[in-house]
C-alpha cells in the first residue's frame, strides 16, 4: 500500500514519520511537497508534525491554505484514511476537516513529556487494533496543544463517537482531556501526541507495543499483514 | 566600537594609504576580539587538535570526527553572552541559530543542541529570573521550530553573573563522510548570499561583544527567525545532495565582512562583491552597514555559474532568496563595490589576520589565601541541610527547563535529558553521548584544577552511558584580558585543559573564546565550559528501574575537597577551601573499569558524583526511581573524614554503580582486576533516603517529600519568585 507523507515548509517530523512507515512497518511511503498534488492511487495520507510556516498567525492556519490541502480534502471525502499528528492535527482543524481548535497550553509553555492516552474509539483506521480504554504511553511536544470545543460541539462529538483519544490525566487543559478526534465518517483522525516517536523500543522507555497498534490498525484496514 | 589608535596606524602602514570608512568598518569588525581571537590565539595552539578520528578541512566552522562506516559527526560550541544579557530571548535564540549554521556549513545535518546557561542569584535577583526565563523560552522557540532536539546542558546560578548572562550553545551534526563540503573555489566561480535579508539589526555586534557591557545596546542584538533557518537547513542539504556547493560559510559575527575575508583568506582567493546585489530589508542601507550587519539566517556559498541554476531552483522551492553578490578572483583581494564605485579594496590576509597580542599575566593576589579554610558553623540536623540543597536552584531538578525543549524530535534520543548525559542513536548502529560541563565556583578558587575538573566531569558523564570520549569542545569565558590577573586565570585554565587533553588523548575539535565578560559589579568568575563527545560502539547504558534490594557501589576515593562546593557556598556562604583536583592515573583507572563493566550489561544504572557530592548523587537516584536507600558513610573509600565532608565533598573521578545483587561478584571481579578503589556502600529499598555513620543516623528523609521539593522548586522560583 502507498502512504503519502505531506511536507510543508517548516514540517519537522516528516523524516521521522517516513522512517517509521518504511523501516519499521515496511510500507511504501512517499513525500509530497505541499505545492504538488496527490496521486489518485494513494491509500492513506499522513500530515506530520512540525512548525509549518513557523506557526505564524496561529499553528497550522497558513498550511491549511496550501494547494495540497484541496487534494487531502478530496481524499478525505472519498473515505481514504488521513492522519494528522501534532502540527498535522492543527492543519486538519484549520482546514475544516476536523472540528474544534487548538489553543496554547494552559501552562503557556511548550511541553515535551511522556503521557498516557486512553483509546475512546476503536473503529477508526488508526485504532481498529486497540481494545476500548486501552492505555498508550506516548510523548507530546507542543506549545499549542490544548484542544478546545464548546459544550454543544462536545456533546455532538460524544454522540457521534468522534473522540478518539483522551489523556489519562489532565495534561494541558484541553476540553474533556481530549488528545485526538476524528471526522463523522471516522476516516480522518487528528492527534496531538507523536506515535512515530513511540513505536521503537530503543527510544520508548515504557512500552512500544500500544503505539505500534496505530500503524498496525492502518495495515489491517488495508488488509496488509505485516 | 572602532580600531585602537595603534591598530589604525598598523592598518595604514600595511595598505600604504588612509583607509576608507567602509574599510574601517570591515577591519574593526574582523579585528575585534570576537572575530580575531587576537588576545588568545597564540595560546590556543597549545591544545592538541589532531587525532586518529579528526578530519580537518580548510575553512570549517565546526570540528569533524570520523565515527566509522563512512559516517562523520560534527560539533561546535558558541556563546551569545553580551546579546543575551540585554535581550535574553533574541540573544539566546540567535545563539542557537549561529551554531546550527556552523554545523550545516560542513554539509552535515544538525541532530542535537546543548545549552549551558548561567545567571545571577535567582533567589534574590528578579532581573536574573527574568533573564533565565526568557533565555530558556528563546532557546525553546528556536530549537523546537527547527526540529532539532535540545537534549542536554546545564543551568547554574552564581552572584558573579549579576545583571549578566552566559548563554552557551553547542550543537552536533551527523552525515556521510563523502557528502562533507570540501571547501574550494577557483577564479570565475560566483559568490552567492542565501537566506534572510540583510537589515540594520546586529550592526557592530562583534565589537559589542568584544567590550565590557556598559550600554544596553539593543540594536546590536540580532532578531531571530527560526522558520527561515529551517528552510535554509533543508535547502542547503538538498543543494549538498545535488553537489552544487563548492564552499560555504555561515554569516555570524562581523557579518559579510568576516565571511568574505575569511573565506577568501582560507581558500587563498580574491573576492569582488557588489553591495547593491545584497537583498536588504531596508532600501537605504549604506555599504558600511551592509558589510557589518549581523542579520541572522544567512549563508555565503561559492559555486559555479552552471551549478547556480540548480541552487536557484532549490531556493525557489523553499521560497528563500539567493543573490549573486560577487565573483571569485585570483588576486587575494577583498574588493567591495557599489555598482562601479569602490568602497573597500583590501588584501584578505590583512583583514583576516589581526596582529596577535601577547598580553601580560600575573597571578591574582586573592589566590594566595583562598584555599585556606575558615571555621564552619556547626550543623545539628543534616536532613534539613539536605532538603535545603535539594531545593536550591543549582541542585533542584531542571525539568522546568528541558520540559520546554523538544528533546524527542528526530527520533534518536535513547537516553533522555535529566540523566548524566543524553544518548543519541546514529544510523550505523553506534550511539553518541555528549555532555557539557562548567564549574565557575571551583575555577575561581583554582583556575587550573577547576578547568581540569570540568573536563573530567564531562568525560565522567559520557562514560556513565558507556561511551568512550573521542573529542572535546572548549569554551573559555573570562573577564577583560587586559587585566593581567584575569589573563593569568585564562592561561592557567588553558594549560590545565591542555595537560588533560594530551594525557587522555582527547583532541580538541572546536572551541570558542569569549572575553570581556564584565558585569556592573566586576568580571565574571573564570568560566571555561567543556563539551565532551563520546562514542558507544554497541549497547549504551540505559537507566533501568532500581528496585528493592539493588546494591550500590561507589568507585573512587572521597577526599577532603569542598572548595567551591554547593555545601560550602550555598549552605555556609563560604567561598574558599581546597578545590577538588583530578589525579590523572586514578581518573583513568576508574574510567577504564566503568567502561569495562558497562558492556557486560551487569548494571542497572551508573551515575556520576559531582555537584552536591555523594549525598546529592545518591538522592538523585532515589528520586528518579522513587525508591529509598540506606548508605553507610563509614564504608566510603578514602581517608577518614568528618561526616559532612563525606556527604558533600565534590571530589572527582567518582561513579555510583547500581546493580542486582546477583551480579556482585562479576562487578567486583573487574574492579579488583583493575585495582580500582571502591566499596559497597549501601542498598536500595524502602521509602526513605538514609545516610548512617556506623549505627548513627545522619540523614533521614522521606522520598516522596524530597521528590516534590526537588522537582518543583525551580519552577516555583521562576513563576512565583
Amino acid at each position: 500500500m502507498k502512504v503519502g507523507v505531506v511536507v510543508f515548509p517548516g514540517s519537522n517530523c516528516d523524516r521521522d514519520m517516513y522512517h517509521v512507515l518504511t523501516d519499521v512497518f515496511n510500507l511504501d511511503a512517499q513525500y509530497y511537497w505541499h505545492e504538488k498534488s496527490l496521486p489518485k492511487n494513494i491509500d492513506a495520507v499522513i500530515l506530520p508534525g512540525g512548525f509549518s510556516y513557523g506557526d505564524r498567525l496561529r499553528a497550522g492556519v497558513i498550511a491549511a491554505h496550501s494547494p495540497i490541502i484541496k487534494d487531502v480534502q478530496k481524499m478525505a471525502k472519498k473515505g481514504i484514511p488521513v492522519l494528522g499528528v501534532c502540527n498535522g492535527f492543527q492543519i486538519l482543524v484549520e482546514s475544516g476537516l476536523l472540528p474544534g481548535v487548538l489553543l496554547k497550553n494552559e501552562s503557556l509553555n511548550f511541553m515535551c513529556e511522556w503521557t498516557n492516552l486512553i483509546v475512546e474509539n476503536n473503529k477508526t483506521p488508526f485504532t481498529n487494533q486497540f481494545k476500548l480504554n486501552q492505555k498508550i504511553p506516548i510523548p507530546i511536544a507542543n506549545g499549542e496543544g490544548r484542544y478546545y470545543v464548546d459544550d454543544k460541539t462536545l456533546k455532538e462529538l460524544k454522540k457521534k463517537n468522534q473522540i478518539v483519544f483522551r489523556y489519562d490525566e489532565v495534561v494541558n487543559g484541553s476540553s474533556n482531556r481530549i488528545a485526538g478526534v476524528c471526522n463523522e465518517d471516522g476516516n480522518v483522525v487528528g492527534m496531538m501526541p507523536h506515535p512515530e516517536r513511540a513505536v521503537e523500543s530503543e527510544i520508548n522507555p515504557i512500552d512500544n507495543k500500544p503505539s505500534s497498534l496505530i500503524f498496525e490498525s492502518l495495515l489491517s484496514k488495508m488488509g496488509v499483514s505485516n | 566600537m572602532s580600531l585602537e589608535p595603534q591598530e589604525l596606524s598598523e592598518l595604514k602602514s600595511k595598505i600604504g594609504r588612509e583607509p576608507t570608512s567602509t574599510e574601517l568598518q570591515i577591519v574593526a569588525a574582523e579585528w575585534s576580539e570576537h572575530c580575531s581571537y587576537k588576545s588568545s590565539k597564540r595560546h590556543l595552539k597549545m591544545l592538541p587538535m589532531k587525532g586518529p578520528l579528526v578530519i580537518t578541512e580548510k575553512g570549517y566552522d565546526s570540528g569533524v570526527l570520523d565515527v566509522g562506516d563512512g559516517y562523520v559527526v560534527t560539533a561546535h560550541i558558541e556563546s551569545h553572552n553580551h546579546p543575551s544579557a540585554v535581550e535574553p530571548y533574541g540573544g539566546a535564540a540567535t545563539g542557537v541559530g549561529g551554531v546550527i549554521r556552523d554545523i550545516l556549513s560542513a554539509g552535515t545535518r544538525p541532530i542535537a543542541i546543548f545549552d549551558g546557561l548561567r545567571f545571577g542569584d535567582i533567589e534574590k535577583d528578579q532581573q536574573a529570573r527574568w533573564l533565565f526565563k526568557n533565555a530558556v523560552t528563546g532557546i525553546a522557540d528556536y530549537g523546537n521550530c527547527l526540529g532539532i532536539p535540545t537534549i542536554g546542558g546545564e543551568v547554574e546560578f552564581d552572584e558573579c553573573y549579576e545583571n549578566y548572562a552566559l548563554v552557551d550553545v553547542a550543537a552536533v551534526g551527523f552525515g556521510k563522510k563523502d557528502k562533507l563540503i570540501k571547501n574550494h573555489a577557483k577564479k570565475g566561480d560566483i559568490v552567492v548570499l542565501m537566506g534572510g535579508s540583510t537589515g540594520r539589526d546586529g550592526i557592530g555586534g562583534s565589537q559589542f561583544a568584544s567590550d565590557s557591557l556598559e550600554s544596553e545596546d539593543r540594536s546590536a542584538v540580532q532578531i531571530p527567525d527560526p522558520f527561515i533557518e529551517k528552510l535554509i537547513i533543508e535547502a542547503i542539504l538538498e543543494a549538498r545532495n545535488e553537489n552544487v556547493i563548492h564552499a560555504m560559510k555561515d554569516l555570524g559575527g562581523g557579518g559579510l565582512s568576516c565571511a568574505i575575508s575569511e573565506t577568501a583568506d582560507a581558500l587563498e582567493i580574491g573576492i569582488e562583491m557588489d553591495v547593491s546585489k545584497v537583498h536588504t530589508r531596508e532600501s537605504d542601507m549604506h555599504p558600511d552597514e551592509i558589510m557589518v550587519s549581523e542579520s541572522q539566517e544567512r549563508m555565503l556559498i561559492v559555486t559555479s555559474k552552471t551549478k547556480f541554476k540548480k541552487l536557484q531552483e532549490i531556493c525557489k522551492k523553499f521560497r528563500i532568496r539567493c543573490s549573486i553578490i560577487g565573483k571569485v578572483k585570483s588576486d587575494n583581494q577583498m574588493h567591495i563595490k557599489k555598482g562601479k564605485k569602490t568602497f573597500a579594496h583590501l588584501p584578505t590576509d590583512v583583514v583576516a589576520n589581526a596582529t596577535l597580542l601577547d598580553l601580560p599575566s600575573k597571578k591574582p593576589s586573592y589566590l594566595k589565601t583562598i584555599e585556606k579554610e575558615k571555621k564552619l558553623k556547626t550543623i545539628s540536623d543534616y536532613s534539613k541541610t539536605m532538603m535545603k540543597l535539594l531545593a536550591s536552584p543549582n541542585i533542584a531538578s531542571k525539568i522546568w527547563v528541558y520540559g520546554q525543549y523538544d528533546h524527542e524530535v528526530g527520533i534518536r534520543t535513547v537516553v533522555k535529558p535529566g540523566r548524566d548525559a543524553s544518548v543519541l542513536r546514529l544510523d550505523h548502529g553506534k550511539f553518541l553521548s555528549v555532555k557539557i560541563d562548567g564549574n565557575p565556583k571551583q575555577c575561581y578558587i583554582n583556575p587550573r584544577e577547576g578547568a581540569i575538573g570540568c573536563f573530567e566531569e564531562a568525560c565522567r558523564n559520557v562514560v556513565c552511558t558507556g561511551a568512550k570520549p573521542i573529542g572535546m569542545l572548549d569554551h573559555l569565558q573570562f573577564g577583560s584580558p587586559k587585566d593581567p590577573e584575569i589573563f593569568w586565570t585564562f592561561l592557567e585554565s588553558l594549560k590545565g585543559l591542555t595537560d588533560f587533553a594530551k594525557d587522555f588523548k582527547i583532541p580538541c575539535v572546536g572551541g570558542k573564546v569569549s572575553l570581556y565578560n564584565e558585569t556592573p559589579v566586576g568580571p565574571i568568575k573564570p568560566t571555561p565550559l567543556i563539551g565532551v563527545i563520546g562514542l558507544i560502539d554497541k549497547q549504551p547504558q540505559i537507566p533501568q528501574k532500581i528496585i528493592d534490594g539493588d546494591y550500590l557501589i561507589i568507585v573512587g576515593d572521597t577526599k577532603d575537597e569542598l572548595g567551591g562546593s554547593e555545601y560550602f557556598e550555598y549552605i555556609h556562604k563560604l567561598i574558599g577551601g581546597k578545590c577538588p583536583t583530578v589525579n590523572f592515573s586514578e581518573s583513568k583507572k576508574n574510567m577504564k573499569s566503568v567502561l569495562e563493566i558497562i558492556p557486560k550489561q551487569l548494571l542497572k544504572s551508573v551515575h556520576d558524583c559531582s555537584k552536591g557530592g555523594l549525598a546529592v548523587a545518591v538522592s538523585e537516584l532515589s528520586l528518579n526511581n522513587q525508591i529509598g536507600c540506606k548508605v553507610s558513610l563509614d564504608k566510603v573509600p578514602g581517608k577518614k573524614l568528618a561526616v559532612d565532608r563525606v556527604l558533600f565533598s565534590e571530589s572527582h573521578s567518582r561513579y555510583l554503580l547500581i546493580f542486582d545483587k546477583k551480579n556482585l561478584s562479576k562487578v567486583e571481579k573487574i574492579l579488583k582486576k583493575n585495582k580500582t578503589s571502591y566499596n559497597i556502600i549501601g542498598k536500595f529499598g524502602g521509602d526513605k533516603i538514609q545516610f548512617v555513620n556506623g549505627k548513627k543516623s545522619v540523614i533521614d528523609l522521606r522520598v516522596d517529600k524530597a521528590q516534590k521539593t526537588w522537582l518543583n522548586s525551580l519552577r516555583d522560583l521562576v513563576l512565583h519568585g
